[in-house]
């Protein structure tokens, strides 16, 4: 698990273009919108794309997207239950 | 309150008919365009819908009879049929045309065309010509072109959602200013994968039919049109005799300074349009009779725009009607598509429904008009909200 | 003295060199497209979270705009009612390359939804407009080549009806490797330089 948490922040630092984030600067648990990491509405539609794309598992609405990106944490929980690549 | 720039013809070209008449029967009748994708080889034509036009690139060629040398894109066409359907009203196709003015808008360009030869340019000559074609400056070269405009000051607006509003915007203040004395305003886009695509990646495409202002709205359906005006000064007017059909009386674009397609909480940029067109026209809320929404019935837009619409009228909302359930939403072409719908509806005094609705929003008690209803009318609003928060207001009144 | 608005300062971006009113402001230390942007960003001192989401045609623009808007904030001359008249030639094409290419990919049909909204050659004028806080009028003209006449036609009016205070008119290229901005701020209060003798040198330049 903590092997995909890990992923899941590299992933995140380099398709959202984060560019001033390292992986050291924000916690499993550290909310990844609004205050914490600060992604935006764009991010959670690419954060969608990335989960069909890499781990199989469609999201349809956008709202759901918004609490399964609640945090790493949350993002990998999820991810390991529904997970079909 | 300013009379405004004379409109003395207009052309369109949509998913409910392919020219003015045809359209306005089906908005009378509530006919909608919206249906399956059959054009397009898409992926997606088993999951969305939209309002596509029937007619094939060569059954569009046909209709112009004999179209200007190519290499013609579907955009191009539709954008000719639709510029020529104004002239003609107007009265002005065996008129020397070479100094008419051209600000027409597209986002698409000649998309259609080079999506599918993408690859096939790496590979072959054989249409490598038509690789021009995607530029948005050579759609509007290819209507010129077509129409005999030799001389005339020929610009490409690309401001999304907004463009053909703020190219109507333009050639009404060229025209203000004793720059041109005719101009042809307007815009076209067509389907293609490249937009449908995209919209699906931002999930804001419909499962079913756009139902605007509805609380169970959940998306957009694309469509693709073509539609011009005519914008003459009261000097040409005059020497020719010419019969306005209406006055573009009033007009504002307004950024929204949010998102780079989402619109604000409180419509900032929808207000602060609406509130400069009624400044231009020299109106206050209160003289208009009906608004034209943008209403793309995206959870988003329609929220935006309704408290927007509440910021501006306050208590006294007017009757208000989207008619993208009809067409779907036309991008580029969308502001002139409803110009010509707001001057119909003018012109029959009725306010067209809006179709699918199913039940009110709860955040206010806004309510579109659901049923064709008779309705005197002289000035009417419409709105165009792009991305990139360019928002632009029109206001029509009748001639 | 011509007809219109003089120029309040105007600034270009060519070939890893910034130039503000014709001096250098920054040299970048490679020309290429990346490291201008990178280099540049830095040396104006801007911090701006979503920059680095930007596609190239929006940073470039972006750039442009916050060289002339930076430097009207530091001399007090700074107006909310700027209003934005930009041009070019190629629109959005290297996103809209990007986004093609991501479709007819068999088996990876994932378009990004970040690339697709940079589809659109006004999503800079949005980005710009969010930067500096302007609810003002703005307007993308796409053309054979950068035209100040045509420009000035429309920012005139703007500025003589008073819908604007200023206006930002510029020109932002960028396809593949090419790229070149050049942009100039028009101001209602203040008639600035002759403009003639600036974007007649300039245009030659594009």
């Amino acid at each position: 698990m903590s092997e995909l948490k890990q992923e899941l922040k590299k992933k995140i630092i380099t398709q959202l273009n984060l560019e001033d984030v390292a992986i050291e600067d924000f916690e499993d648990s550290t909310p990844l919108f609004g205050e914490g990491v600060g992604l935006d509405s764009i991010d959670a539609l690419e954060l969608i794309v990335m989960m069909d794309k890499d781990y199989g598992i469609r999201l349809t609405d956008p709202k759901e997207g918004r609490k399964v990106f609640e945090s790493v944490d949350v993002m990998a929980a999820y991810i390991e239950e529904h997970r079909t690549k | 309150m300013t009379k405004g720039v004379a409109v003395t013809g207009m052309g369109i070209i949509s998913a409910i008919g392919a020219d003015v008449p045809g359209n306005l029967a089906a908005l009378r009748e509530g006919r909608s365009g919206i249906g399956p994708i059959t054009r397009l080889p898409t992926h997606l034509a088993g999951t969305v819908q939209v309002g596509g036009i029937a007619l094939s690139d060569e059954d569009l060629a046909d209709l112009l009879g004999h179209p200007s040398e190519g290499p013609h894109t579907r955009t191009s066409l539709l954008g000719s049929v639709a510029a020529e359907e104004a002239l003609r009203q107007a009265g002005l196709m065996s008129v020397d045309r070479q100094n008419l003015g051209l600000i027409t808008a597209t986002t698409v360009g000649g998309m259609d065309v080079t999506e599918k030869y993408f690859y096939e340019y790496l590979t072959s000559d054989e249409h490598l010509a038509s690789i021009d074609t995607l530029h948005a400056g050579h759609t509007g070269q290819m209507i010129a072109d077509h129409l005999g405009i030799a001389n005339g000051f020929v610009t490409t607006i690309s401001t999304a959602c907004s463009s053909a509003s703020n190219a109507i915007m333009l050639g009404a203040r060229m025209i203000k200013a004793g720059m041109m004395d005719r101009v042809l305003v307007g815009g076209v886009d067509c389907l293609s994968k490249f937009t449908l695509n995209g919209f699906n990646t931002l999930m804001i495409l419909s499962a079913s039919r756009n139902r605007p202002f509805s609380e169970d709205r959940d998306g957009l359906n694309l469509g693709e049109a073509a539609a011009y005006l005519v914008l003459e000064s009261d000097a040409s007017v005059k020497a020719r005799n010419a019969t306005p059909i209406a006055y573009v009386a009033g007009y504002s674009n307004a950024n929204d300074a949010h998102h780079q397609t989402a619109s604000s909480e409180n419509g900032d940029g929808a207000t602060a349009a609406m509130l400069g067109a009624l400044r231009t026209a020299g109106l206050s809320p209160s003289d208009i009779d009906h608004i034209n929404a943008h209403g793309t019935a995206t959870p988003n837009n329609d929220l935006s725009e309704g408290r927007a619409f509440k910021r501006v009228f306050g208590e006294r909302v007017p009757p208000f009607t989207s008619t993208k359930p009809y067409t779907g939403h036309t991008l580029a072409a969308a502001g002139a598509v409803e110009a010509v719908f707001s001057i119909l509806a003018m012109q029959q005094q009725v306010v067209f429904p809006t179709l699918n609705f199913t039940g009110g929003m709860s955040e206010f008690d806004l309510r579109p008009i659901t049923k064709l209803t008779d309705m005197p009318l002289t000035s009417v609003l419409s709105n165009s909200l792009g991305f990139g928060g360019n928002c632009s207001s029109l206001i029509l009144v009748k001639a | 003295m011509t007809d219109g608005h003089g120029i309040r300062s105007w600034c270009s971006i060519s070939q890893g060199r910034v130039m503000l009113n014709g001096e250098l402001l920054h040299q970048a230390s490679a020309p290429d497209f990346r490291e201008v942007m990178r280099s540049t960003y830095k040396a104006l001192g801007i911090d701006h979270a979503k920059f680095h989401k930007m596609d190239p045609l929006s940073k470039l623009a972006f750039l442009t705009a916050e060289v002339l808007l930076g430097e009207a904030k530091r001399a007090g001359n700074f107006s909310r009612e700027t209003a934005l008249v930009f041009a070019n030639r190629s629109s959005c094409i290297d996103s809209d390359r990007k986004h093609q290419l991501s479709l007819d990919d068999p088996g990876n049909e994932w378009p990004s939804p970040a690339v697709f909204v940079y589809t659109l050659p006004n999503i800079c004028l949005g980005e710009i407009s969010i930067r500096h806080q302007l609810y003002t009028e703005s307007c993308f003209f796409i053309a054979e080549e950068f035209d100040p006449a045509t420009m000035n036609r429309y920012a005139d009016p703007l500025l003589q009806s008073g819908i604007a205070e200023q206006v930002l008119c510029a020109w932002v290229e960028k396809n593949d490797d090419h790229y070149t901005s050049f942009a100039y701020l028009l101001d209602r209060a203040d008639p600035g330089t002759a403009r003639d003798a600036i974007l007649l040198k300039t245009q030659k330049e594009q």
